[in-house]
């Protein structure tokens, strides 16, 4: 075996490709078809060594092993929540399992997709996919550019044979095979006695445009990732977000972001609405809709947009996307001379699918002691047997808001960030709401007095919020160029057959006859079909019906 | 009327599985015959009429499609039921189209039992009335995204039956499985053209799975803010997507063609099976639609 074809040292492909192409491929071609052991052990000397390095990654084996490890290093992406989709996740885990996250984070279960071992598998992967393409890419470039391949030296093992009279002549029969074979887009070079045609060369370049193209995903993330941006924001009706560092709740630079990369705009939310239906089985309550009205402040223009779910809206190089929404209560506080000292919406996040929410009230300053108020809003508030309220509706058809209030060190001054979604309640002093007799249950317009003469709390009115997020991601346009020739390169690749036609005189010159043989690279079902079919067309119509095919 | 055309579906949907009950049954017998001679005996009218009766078993599973589809004023492919109910439908399809091009009746018991099979654990289990669809999810993405997504998984489907076979031949090849009850594999091509088979199919598997992957990008752009974020079911396309990828690859490589190959497309049409079954309703995630 191993003099039938001698191994090339200049070629680099892998060197394990099946073996059934190989009678297709010049000894010339890359390695790929033609080292009979798989993959032989590493020979003694250090360039040897790196030889054989680079031979065994850069094999079919290898990127098999490299796809099925990438597959499975991905499950633990799925099995533990991930800091980049489910960073709440992340958390609860923690306070679950305080000593398993030690473990977990030790090896970087919470970041599987950037972890120091899922990146190298990806990397190896595609070092190997590279050390693939570059050399195949030099030898089909020498193929598109040589003329079809010559003749085998025997006929006998060709999968397509057949014979027919030359009924013309074998000059004129040659001249309509060559055009039979043009018109089927063949590669052609004719003698005077032979044809040697090709057919398919769009199968490789498909194929090698297919992979080059997820090169060009992955360097697409490497070069332009660095420079995106995201963050969220919560806007209430009537409130104006504008687009700059200090505006963002939450905000998540890529690593080359600079501030100048935000461009100046304004949103105000005018309005938001949420359409609801009611489940007719299970009786639940179900969004339909959910559209805000926005004013959107750019230069000197402003317009008016519709924000929707699946409907993210343009402003400055980022884009807006409607990802929550909720109830904001109007809540004002007042001191016992009736001097407002705080009047503003406050933001509950909704607990579940009848937007039963939670949200915390600080009053640092204006009363004689700090003031801090958990507070629980019901849109459609029913009493519960229990003496609980409860919503049973999303819309706001009973909205209702309840306290539990306290007194004491709000803690806003140690200098560490607070929660404002969190109150120190160990250390306050509760004054109302469970377990003190004295309950707090407001609807629009009710006040309430606080005990000792602190003051006054009024639920004024009610507005909603949304939830956005902001982002600007300048990989879209690469990677949505990139998966275009992603697909391309795969459908051309899988709908072209490599085939090869050749042709030569035969008979004697009373009964010329045209022999013709065909081959393909790799399994092709269809290559008989497809060459009785060009046969078929280079004879007089009387000839083909006899054959009946 | 909604609620009539709801009605109607799933009636047609039992009535579907009650054909092809029997076209799984008339298979069987087929194949049970041709292993008594051997597999010498050409294809009876046992496998003739196993045929017929899955064709109308296919017509009154496209039925119960349309009307559910009808009944909810949209695409029937919004939540698990749905999806399973469509994309059994199209692997009975997917069948019988192949079969205009290549005879592959002998796989007919495997996918009618498997259609069985499918419908009444997606009936009984997953099933939810019709109801409208959340802001998320109105978005023709969806038509696009979940069609060839269903597409994709009918071929994996049909391409696993055909490489369980291949392993189960080949294994035969080699002088094995030789007992009275694995005789029925003489009625079944070699497992080279078994092989062969599989491939073709899976390949166009592939390509409407990377088209799912890509819709999905897009679409998850509009919806969500970013085409990929290693979502539980991001993260499952994608090990489906590198699975057979790697099915693909081990065709060509010395070595792995036959029962490696085939092990590995089992295995990733085992990922399809779990990020439907599994992911769907025991995993966290955005793609949390399944109604249940």
């Amino acid at each position: 075996m191993a003099s039938r074809r001698p191994s090339d040292p200049a070629s680099l492909q892998p060197v394990d490709l099946a073996d059934s192409t190989s009678d297709f491929d010049s000894p010339d071609a890359p390695r790929k078809n033609r080292l009979d052991a798989p993959i032989s052990g590493p020979k003694l000397g250090p360039l040897e060594f790196v030889r054989w390095v680079w031979r065994v990654l850069t094999s079919m084996r290898t990127a098999i092993i490299l796809l099925v490890l990438v597959a499975f290093a991905s499950i633990p992406g799925s099995l533990v929540p991930q800091r980049s989709s489910d960073p709440n996740g992340v958390i609860v885990f923690r306070d679950a399992n305080p000593e398993l996250f030690q473990f977990y984070e030790s090896i970087q279960l919470f970041d599987t997709f950037t972890s120091v071992w899922f990146s190298a598998i990806y990397l190896l992967l595609f070092i190997s996919l590279i050390g693939c393409i570059v050399p195949r890419t030099l030898y089909h470039w020498r193929i598109l550019l040589a003329e079809p391949a010559a003749e085998p030296a025997s006929w006998v093992r060709l999968p397509f044979r057949r014979r027919e009279p030359a009924v013309g002549g074998t000059a004129a029969s040659l001249d309509l095979a060559e055009a039979v074979l043009r018109s089927a887009h063949y590669r052609v070079v004719r003698n005077d006695t032979s044809i040697r045609a090709e057919f398919g060369y769009l199968r490789e370049t498909g194929n090698l445009v297919f992979h080059v193209a997820l090169v060009g995903v992955l360097a697409t993330l490497a070069v332009t990732g660095g420079y995106g941006w995201s963050g969220q924001r919560v806007i209430i009706e009537g409130q104006t977000f504008t687009n700059q560092l200090a505006s963002f709740d939450s905000f998540h630079p890529g690593s080359w972001f600079s501030e100048q990369q935000l461009e100046p705009y304004g949103v105000t939310l005018q309005s938001f609405t949420a359409e609801y239906t009611q489940d007719a089985v299970n009786d639940a309550w179900m969004p339909i809709d959910f559209t805000a009205k926005v004013s959107v402040a750019e230069g000197d223009a402003t317009r008016e947009v519709v924000l929707k779910v699946n409907e993210p809206l343009a402003a400055g190089n980022s884009q807006m996307y409607l990802l929550g929404n909720g109830y904001a209560p109007v809540i004002t506080v007042r001191d016992p001379q009736g001097t407002v000292v705080f009047d503003q919406p406050v933001v509950f996040l909704s607990q579940d699918s009848n937007l039963t929410s939670i949200g915390v009230v600080k009053v640092p300053d204006g009363l004689s002691e700090q003031l801090g108020m958990q507070g629980f809003f019901y849109p459609s508030a029913v009493d519960l047997d229990s003496g609980a309220l409860s919503s049973n509706n999303p819309e706001p058809t009973n909205p209702t808001v309840t306290f539990n209030i306290y007194t004491g060190d709000l803690g806003l001054d140690s200098g560490v960030t607070a929660n404002v979604f969190q109150l120190p309640v160990e250390s306050l002093t509760q004054i109302t709401g469970r377990h003190t007799g004295n309950d707090v249950m407001l609807t629009p317009g009710d006040v309430f007095e606080l005990p000792g003469g602190l003051g006054s709390i009024e639920f004024t009115s009610l507005r909603r919020f949304i939830g956005v997020e902001i982002r600007h991601d300048p990989t879209q346009m690469g990677v949505a160029i990139s998966l275009f020739f992603v697909v391309a390169g795969l459908l051309a690749s899988l709908g072209t057959r490599r085939r090869r036609v050749w042709i030569r005189a035969r008979g004697t010159a009373r009964t010329p006859e045209l022999e013709w043989g065909g081959m393909s690279r790799g399994d092709d079902p269809r290559l008989d079909a497809s060459l009785d079919r060009l046969v078929e067309k280079t004879l007089p119509p009387s000839a083909a019906k006899i054959r009946g095919k | 009327m909604t609620n009539t055309l709801e009605s109607i579906s799933l009636i047609a949907t039992y009535s579907a599985m009650a054909v092809y009950t029997l076209a799984f049954i008339l298979f069987t017998v087929d194949l049970a015959g041709r292993a008594a001679s051997d597999g010498q005996s050409p294809p009876t009218r046992w496998l003739r009429s196993g045929m017929a009766v899955l064709l109308l078993g296919f017509a009154i599973h496209f039925g119960a499609v349309i009307t559910r589809g009808i009944s909810a004023h949209r695409v029937p492919w919004a939540n698990m039921y749905e999806f399973g109910l469509t994309a059994t439908l199209v692997l009975v399809g997917v069948f019988l189209g192949i079969n205009i091009w290549r005879d592959v009746r002998f796989v007919g018991a495997f996918v009618s039992g498997f259609a069985i099979l499918a419908l009444g654990i997606v009936a009984v289990n997953f099933y939810v009335a019709v109801s409208p669809l959340p802001p998320a999810l109105q978005s023709y993405w969806l038509v696009i995204h979940v069609c060839v997504a269903v597409l994709g998984t009918g071929f994996f489907a049909t391409g696993a039956a055909l490489s369980a076979s291949q392993l189960f031949q080949q294994s035969r090849e080699e002088g094995k499985l030789q007992t009275r009850s694995w005789r029925f594999l003489a009625a079944f091509p070699s497992s080279e053209t078994l092989e062969a088979l599989a491939y073709r199919i899976i390949v166009i598997g592939f390509v409407f799975w990377t088209f799912t992957v890509i819709a999905g990008g897009i679409w998850a752009e509009r919806a969500w803010g970013r085409y990929w974020g290693w979502d539980t079911k991001e993260v499952w396309s994608f090990i489906i997507w590198t699975l057979f990828a790697g099915y693909i690859h081990a065709r060509a490589t010395r070595g792995w063609r036959g029962r490696p190959a085939a092990i590995l497309s089992l295995v990733g049409f085992g990922a399809v099976l779990f990020n439907y079954g599994i992911v769907n309703v025991f995993f966290k995630g955005l793609h949390a639609y399944s109604g249940l």
